[in-house]
């Protein structure tokens, strides 16, 4: 009764004021919202919904541009705009009223101002600019709905920019009494770790306290962050593993307070959470590893009741353990819960059944065989959805004996299938394994013609490519190749000669390249025939002109004998004035070519095998051409995104405060201007451009490698024991004993009824299973795939990723010697010395001495004596020390060992022999020694190291490599490391693979080093930093910490900046300072400095996107260390 | 990652709209149009996933609205298909019996208890009484 009240006098309100209540459905008739809101419910038509839209969008803009509007009809008017644009229609002119509303109305209007900027606005939009003073005010205030609100809408949405202006007092809410409050700054700082990941580095460690806070919620919201860190970088976060553990252990055994209970499960979305982070954490980890598997089994073991949300728990724990290291215990229980879920008759939870099947099934393949009769029940199942995951499945356990059985059911559904996002997929998927494990050229070729007719138009274009690539590279058998293209041929002068009409394009123009190229290889076939079937392809009228150019190029390849050359007279009559200006030249080509054989037969060799042509991508026979046209006066290049970029920069205002700061590098460069061709943009215009384009033209080349090449004839050829199979597995699926084929019959459900279908379905779950019912073991580690293995022999190179590392690496060893050159130090490839000497701590010295004169003897830049007697006095004192510390007492060769260089470090060791590396900074590069020390009694044989980096390039110095090392002694190893992508730390791993006593042995090390050993001084006048620093486009900007406790603040954080990164500071003004540095390959960065009161306002510009980042990431790292 | 969330009813029209990824204004009717018709055109025997493009709506109903959730294909779709009642469940208790009107003249309490759940497609939280918190404080103020 009470109730009934209570509600009736909290709508009272609503029927007076124009707000509405909860509960409360109705709003007053006069309210405009309400107005609107019937309208919209008694929509019949889009006309209609378009005509009152308009109408409304009329009345708001009068609404809410007139001065006397209240905050509370503001409000209102704010809601009926979400309407709008909820139904499609723009209210831009809304938008800078919201953010009014959420600066000045009071609780609830200003919440929906806040929350019609979140709708309204994207994250870059310029508006949001213009909010950040609201937040800051509301950050402040003292009311706790409002700094709610404000931390609420930022950690949806904040101009990333404006961080710093706000990161003080998010922070400062981390220790909030309130555990709201907590919470939403938490979240407010993992929305700035998606958004600017460098902003936030220096509270790692208040996240780690977020982690342990004593409300669960302020944990859970941690999770977040962890979890996206956790997936950026594994290795740092190994130490939390045991805390996610017992965190996990607590939610599991119900030790949260009850309401945070769904339906009397614990915090599942906090446990999924968690299950996530830790399968990353246990990913390839033993150790961690080990570490869950008692949580994991009680998650397997709690989650008894019956309800979705269990089930979705189970999904992700299932998930974790095949992902982390196994555990054979683990393996049984989660595979048994998969099963439950498979055969589940809630059809939600056989979904989800199925996906974790399609998971865990590149693990262990044999579960496919347990629930074989399931699958195959489901790949006819009358829910599309549940056939299409079953289709995913099957993909991931196509092998060379149930390829044709899985295609087959594949374009079954692809007939069906409506939807163009799934066909593309699957005809790619298709493709992809027909062209892996085709048992014979015949029904390879016939997929094919299927996949290309039914995916269309909308087919990856790298199906077609990849078809046309293995036809004319082949395989190892010239004989063989000749039969599939033969084939080829055949089928589509067959299909040509059919219904043309409802080829498409994609598919006609790999027939008339294939028919250009090879219907040669038919003697019996009168090119003229086929030049006559390529003409009526012409006078088809969707015919796009890109498919003509193939036809018409495909035309003059076969163009030869007197009729053929007068149907291809005609087709050049009608295509020499087309208005297409590429058809209009193959036309002419056609024309030329068709008349003068002899040339004709110059050109077009036939059998003119495979050796790839030369093509020189980065242009360069263009570069005498290129700098005629500049000294004449010709602009230079510009790649598009700095046009690009300086076009917005003209056109935009500038809110950047540079030119009011800095007035001497405004007056000079304003003067030079953007466009005049300085120094700079002239090279950058030459060499620049060039680069580019050769690198463009090494990612083609390079694409064109990974395609996966791996079809063949040995497909065909091994169907020895793929025949015994069939034989031995077709046996027990016998009407006569009808359970499943592999070893696991027991858990097979085995309906006896309807033998008829099920006969069919069982002799397809024999087709489909083929391959699997051999292997019984179960693979714990590694994808098994001993078929596609035995296959796999069509790839030329028995190892395709090694050739492409090597072919980088020579080709960046050939970058390097050019760089040498250029800096004029005669670099001979003998810089590096393989140097052996005696382990025996005696020896050390005299043999360090020897190792010394060595390289000094092979490099001829003199070398500092003083730095080479340090080294020696050095030693010396470090004689004595054992062995075990050797990577101490490893000292530089003396060329070296005057330069700056890192302390020499251990990388890894084991009984046979011990790694360890320094860095040396020098002038233009950076050389990466390591030290191979053979602590064993036997020699080490076949000596392989390799060094690689995702970042950097690596490049060995050395003419002979390194082959034995005998036993006691030791080798030194000289990498030159240049840039290739800033990252604020540079990893580089490494194998280093050798015998000991006819063993072959592997160990594999990393090393790492900052960006700051890449940093040079970079030395420019005033002027030339202004007409640079209008150049560059990537910025950053970010408040750092002063140095405080000297004179002049200023100068003493920029130089410590300079000591400890080698900047060179070009000069200081007032409160402002300009700095400059390089990376080692003469990659520039500027750093614009400016007092602002307590803090340094940093703006970093480089023409290098990562770079202004990664360096400010060490300058913080600096300031914060003192 | 969850990329928006639609309340639309059986003829189709939306009620609520949230998107969590930058979706162009022209493109989200077209979307949304497809979208219901993917999750109308299903009968209660099938699953309640459907693949749309390159992710998955995950669709409820509740008497005439449906309440769909386009997720990434890493997602697990029954934790979101759990999520949508949790939700539908919060709205119940704050509307005391949720009903399709409720929702269109409460469009901004709506959206202010969703940001309460989802933030950036991620779920944020679950505690019931959490996520109704900051809402009842604001309701509290304007009565009193």
């Amino acid at each position: 009764m009470s109730d009934v009240v209570e509600k009736t006098l909290t709508a009272l309100p609503s029927l007076l004021s124009l707000d509405s209540q909860p509960g409360s459905a109705k709003l007053s008739s006069s309210s405009k919202l309400g107005a609107l809101i019937r309208g919209i419910t008694e929509l019949t038509s889009k006309h209609e919904e378009e005509k009152l839209v308009q109408h409304e969008l009329a009345s708001l803009k009068d609404q809410v541009s007139s001065p006397n509007i209240s905050m509370r009809q503001m409000k209102e008017a704010m809601v009926r705009a979400i309407y709008c644009e909820m139904l499609g229609y723009e209210a831009s002119f809304s938008y800078i009223h919201a953010i009014k509303l959420a600066q000045q109305g009071s609780i609830l209007d200003k919440r929906v101002g806040y929350l019609a900027v979140c709708l309204f606005l994207n994250e870059n939009h310029e508006l949001l600019l213009l909010l950040v003073n609201t937040v800051l005010k509301d950050l402040q205030s003292t009311n706790l709905i409002e700094v709610c609100m404000a931390l609420t809408v930022v950690s949806q949405m904040f101009p990333k920019d404006m961080i710093p202006a706000i990161l003080p007092l998010v922070e400062e809410k981390l220790n909030h009494s309130k555990e709201i409050i907590r919470r939403k700054a938490v979240l407010a700082l993992y929305k700035f770790y998606l958004i600017a990941p460098n902003q936030v580095q220096h509270i790692h460690n208040k996240f780690r306290k977020a982690l342990c806070d004593k409300d669960p919620g302020v944990m859970f919201a941690s999770l977040h962050i962890y979890l996206q860190m956790i997936k950026d970088n594994p290795e740092g976060y190994k130490d939390l593993t045991a805390s996610f553990v017992t965190i996990l252990k607590q939610v599991v055994s119900g030790k949260l307070p009850m309401d945070f209970n769904y339906h009397s499960v614990p915090a599942p979305w906090l446990q999924i959470q968690l299950l996530r982070i830790l399968s990353i954490l246990g990913k390839n980890d033993q150790m961690s590893s080990e570490i869950m598997y008692d949580v994991l089994d009680e998650s397997l073991k709690r989650a008894e009741i019956n309800h979705n949300i269990t089930y979705a728990i189970l999904y992700e724990c299932v998930k974790c353990i095949y992902t982390i290291y196994p555990n054979s215990d683990l393996l049984e229980k989660a595979a048994k819960c998969i099963g439950n879920f498979v055969i589940s008759s809630k059809i939600n939870l056989k979904y989800l059944g199925l996906k974790a099947l399609t998971f865990v099934i590149q693990q262990d393949p044999k579960l496919a065989l347990q629930h074989q009769m399931t699958i195959i029940e489901c790949l006819d199942h009358p829910d599309i959805i549940i056939k299409r995951e079953t289709l995913e499945l099957l993909f991931r356990i196509t092998n060379a004996q149930n390829v044709t059985v899985i295609v087959e059911k594949m374009l079954e559904f692809l007939h069906q299938s409506k939807d163009d996002h799934s066909t593309i997929d699957l005809v790619g998927k298709v493709a992809e394994i027909a062209e892996k494990y085709a048992p014979e050229n015949k029904w390879f070729i016939e997929t094919m013609n299927t996949v290309f007719s039914l995916g269309g138009d909308m087919i990856q274009p790298d199906i077609p490519n990849s078809f046309l690539k293995l036809l004319s590279e082949g395989f190892d058998s010239e004989e063989e190749n000749q039969k599939l293209r033969l084939f080829a041929v055949d089928s589509y002068i067959s299909l040509l000669e059919g219904e043309i009409k409802k080829l498409p394009q994609r598919f006609l123009q790999v027939i008339s390249w294939v028919l250009g190229e090879y219907s040669h290889l038919r003697t019996d076939l009168d090119s003229a025939r086929v030049i006559t079937l390529l003409a009526k392809l012409l006078d088809m009228k969707q015919m796009s002109g890109e498919t003509k150019t193939w036809v018409l190029m495909a035309m003059t390849k076969l163009c030869s004998g007197e009729s053929s050359i007068s149907i291809a007279q005609s087709v050049c009559d009608d295509y020499s004035s087309s208005m297409d200006t590429v058809l209009r030249q193959r036309a002419h080509e056609l024309q030329l070519l068709s008349q003068d054989s002899a040339l004709r037969g110059q050109l077009l060799t036939l059998h003119s095998g495979s050796e790839p042509l030369e093509v020189d991508s980065s242009l360069s026979f263009l570069d005498a051409f290129v700098s005629e046209a500049l000294a004449a006066g010709a602009a230079p290049y510009k790649p598009p995104h700095q046009r690009q970029e300086e076009l917005a920069q003209e056109k935009a205002l500038s809110l950047e405060p540079y030119e009011l700061s800095l007035p001497i590098n405004m007056s000079s460069s304003s003067l030079t201007g953007r466009q005049s061709p300085t120094l700079m943009s002239v090279s950058s215009g030459l060499s620049g451009d060039s680069t580019e384009l050769s690198l463009k033209g090494n990612t083609t080349i390079l694409k064109l490698e990974g395609v996966k090449r791996v079809w063949g004839k040995e497909g065909y050829l091994s169907r020895k024991d793929p025949l015994e199979e069939v034989i031995q597995v077709e046996n027990p699926s016998s009407p006569s004993q009808p359970t499943g084929t592999g070893g696991t019959p027991s858990d097979t459900p085995t309906p006896s009824a309807t033998p008829e279908p099920e006969h069919g379905k069982q002799q397809l779950a024999s087709s489909l299973f083929i391959g699997l019912g051999s292997q019984t073991s179960v693979f714990l580690m590694g994808k098994s795939d001993p078929t596609a293995q035995r296959i796999r022999r069509k790839v030329k190179t028995p190892n395709s990723s090694m050739a492409v590392t090597e072919r980088g690496s020579v080709s960046s060893t050939s970058s390097a010697v050019d760089n040498l050159l250029c800096n004029n130090i005669p670099e001979s490839a003998n810089m590096v010395q393989e140097v052996t000497y005696e382990t025996p701590p005696p020896y050390k010295t005299e043999l360090d001495a020897r190792l010394n004169e060595d390289l000094i003897d092979s490099t001829p830049s003199p070398v500092q004596s003083n730095g080479v007697e340090t080294t020696s006095d050095k030693t010396e004192s470090e004689i004595t020390d054992k062995p075990r510390d050797e990577c101490s007492s490893i000292s530089l060769p003396a060329k070296l060992s005057g330069l700056p260089h890192s302390e020499v470090t251990s990388l890894c060791s084991n009984q046979t022999v011990e790694l360890s590396a320094c860095h040396v900074e020098k002038h233009d590069y950076v050389l990466l020694v390591i030290f191979i020390s053979n602590s064993s009694d036997s020699d080490m044989e076949n000596i392989h190291l390799q060094v690689i980096s995702e970042q950097l390039e690596v490049s060995l110095l050395c003419e002979s490599p390194l082959q034995d090392i005998a036993k006691h002694s030791m080798a030194v190893c000289q990498y030159l490391l240049n840039v290739r992508r800033p990252v604020v730390h540079f990893e580089v791993v490494g194998m280093l693979s050798y015998q000991t006593s006819s063993e072959n042995q592997e160990v594999e090390f990393s090393y790492k080093l900052p960006l700051t050993s890449f940093v040079r001084p970079l030395e420019v006048s005033t002027e030339q930093y202004g007409t640079m620093w209008l150049a560059f486009s990537n910025d950053t900007k970010q408040n750092l910490a002063l140095v405080t406790d000297g004179q002049d603040p200023l100068t003493d954080t920029l130089d410590l900046l300079k000591k400890k990164l080698g900047l060179h500071v070009v000069e200081i003004i007032g409160v402002e300072g300009i700095v400059a540095c390089r990376l080692v390959q003469d990659q520039p960065c500027l750093l614009h400095c400016r007092v602002h009161g307590r803090t340094l306002a940093v703006w970093l510009r480089s023409p290098i996107p990562e770079l202004p980042d990664c360096l400010l990431y060490h300058c913080q790292r600096v300031l914060e260390e003192t | 990652m969850i990329r928006f969330l639609l309340m639309v009813n059986r003829q189709g029209q939306t009620r609520l709209s949230r998107y969590y990824t930058d979706v162009e204004l022209k493109l989200r009717q077209n979307l949304e149009t497809e979208v219901v018709q993917r999750c109308l055109s299903r009968s209660k025997e099938q699953c309640s996933f459907v693949e749309y493009q390159d992710y998955k709506l995950v669709y409820r109903q509740y008497a005439a609205l449906y309440i769909v959730v386009g997720v990434t294909d890493d997602e697990n779709e029954l934790s979101i298909f759990e999520m949508i009642h949790n939700f539908v469940e919060i709205l119940d208790k704050y509307f005391s019996r949720v009903s399709e009107l409720d929702i269109m003249f409460n469009l901004d309490r709506v959206h202010i208890i969703l940001d309460e759940m989802i933030q950036n497609g991620h779920i944020v939280e679950t505690n019931k009484s959490r996520i109704l918190a900051p809402i009842t404080a604001i309701d509290k103020i304007c009565d009193g």
